[in-house]
């Protein structure tokens, strides 16, 4: 472990305001890569349903 | 040599049956190799000693520009194959992998403008690895840009597969700019030939979160592929087959 206690690993010296912003927005960046797939996916199997169930009930 | 591998990928219903068994497996190989690359250089690595802590934030930016880079780099190859051998699934894999390519791309270029504040005392320089990388991101919104833009799929596809060659010729101009100019970005952190300029606890997490980020991409990119694959083949009897499958499961 390179710090002594939990206070410093968030002060990172001087420098945890650069590391936790680049951290946070890289980290959303890649949670938002992986979500907007998963939604779309859902959305259209749900289009999909939807269509099927219409096109049974004609 | 035997070409019947490279034949299969004309097909989008292996391609889909294949993707779907690597797919757990990658994400599982994402997930661990990022965790473990996270905790290891943000608590375990020992600070630097010029840059303090501030040089942890190199754990998302190389795996990030190295990715920005291989995607662009695998836009070309994509396209190539489009034009010479007319496979649909490259023109797929080409506009699924753009947008993932500029989003790594615009991680990069916003941890490396974080980072530059402590460590050059300004967010950003005209510095030529910087400008190229600012241009890497134009050409990614150019590639996407122009596959929304054409409706017809055929003419969008050839058009993005010659973007996507032409513009393969920033990616030496990126690799080689802390060589050829004098850059304020220092140069090349990883090298094939020569033995890591850091300490074994230095490089180790920053090789996991390489090879991290890169079954990430492979994962998001067969998760996009495969939804893309489902719209365009919608008319195939086994396409209505599996939608009609995956909705009854409830999803």
């Amino acid at each position: 472990m390179s710090f002594a206690s939990f206070a410093e690993f968030i002060a990172m010296g001087t420098h945890g305001p650069y590391v936790w912003a680049s951290y946070g927005v890289s980290l959303a960046i890649i949670g938002l890569n992986v979500a907007l797939p998963l939604l779309a996916r859902r959305r259209y199997l749900q289009d999909e349903a939807r269509r099927m169930r219409r096109e049974e009930s004609k | 040599m035997n070409w019947t591998w490279f034949h299969k990928w004309g097909s989008p219903k292996w391609f889909y049956e294949m993707s779907g068994r690597w797919l757990p497996w990658l994400s599982v190989a994402a997930v661990l190799l990022m965790a473990v690359g996270l905790a290891w250089g943000l608590a375990f690595a020992p600070p630097d000693y010029q840059q303090g802590n501030s040089f942890r934030i190199i754990y998302i930016h190389v795996p990030a520009a190295f990715l920005a880079q291989s995607v662009y780099v695998m836009l070309a190859i994509a396209g190539l194959v489009g034009l010479v051998w007319k496979m649909k699934l490259a023109d797929v894999a080409l506009q699924q992998a753009a947008p993932i390519g500029a989003w790594m791309t615009v991680i990069a270029l916003l941890t490396g403008a974080i980072w530059g504040k402590p460590t050059w005392g300004t967010y950003w320089v005209w510095d030529a690895r910087l400008t190229s990388m600012l241009i890497l991101l134009f050409l990614y919104f150019g590639v996407i840009a122009l596959g929304q833009a054409i409706t017809n799929r055929d003419s969008a596809a050839k058009a993005c597969a010659v973007l996507a060659l032409v513009g393969v010729v920033n990616i030496p101009i990126i690799k080689y700019s802390v060589d050829w100019w004098n850059t304020l970005h220092q140069p090349a952190t990883f090298s094939v030939v020569a033995k890591p300029a850091m300490p074994f606890e230095m490089w180790m997490p920053l090789l996991l979160m390489v090879l991290g980020f890169y079954c990430f991409f492979g994962a998001v990119l067969l998760l996009r592929m495969r939804l893309e694959v489902l719209k365009r083949e919608a008319r195939a009897s086994w396409v209505k087959a599996e939608v009609r499958m995956q909705v009854e499961k409830g999803l």
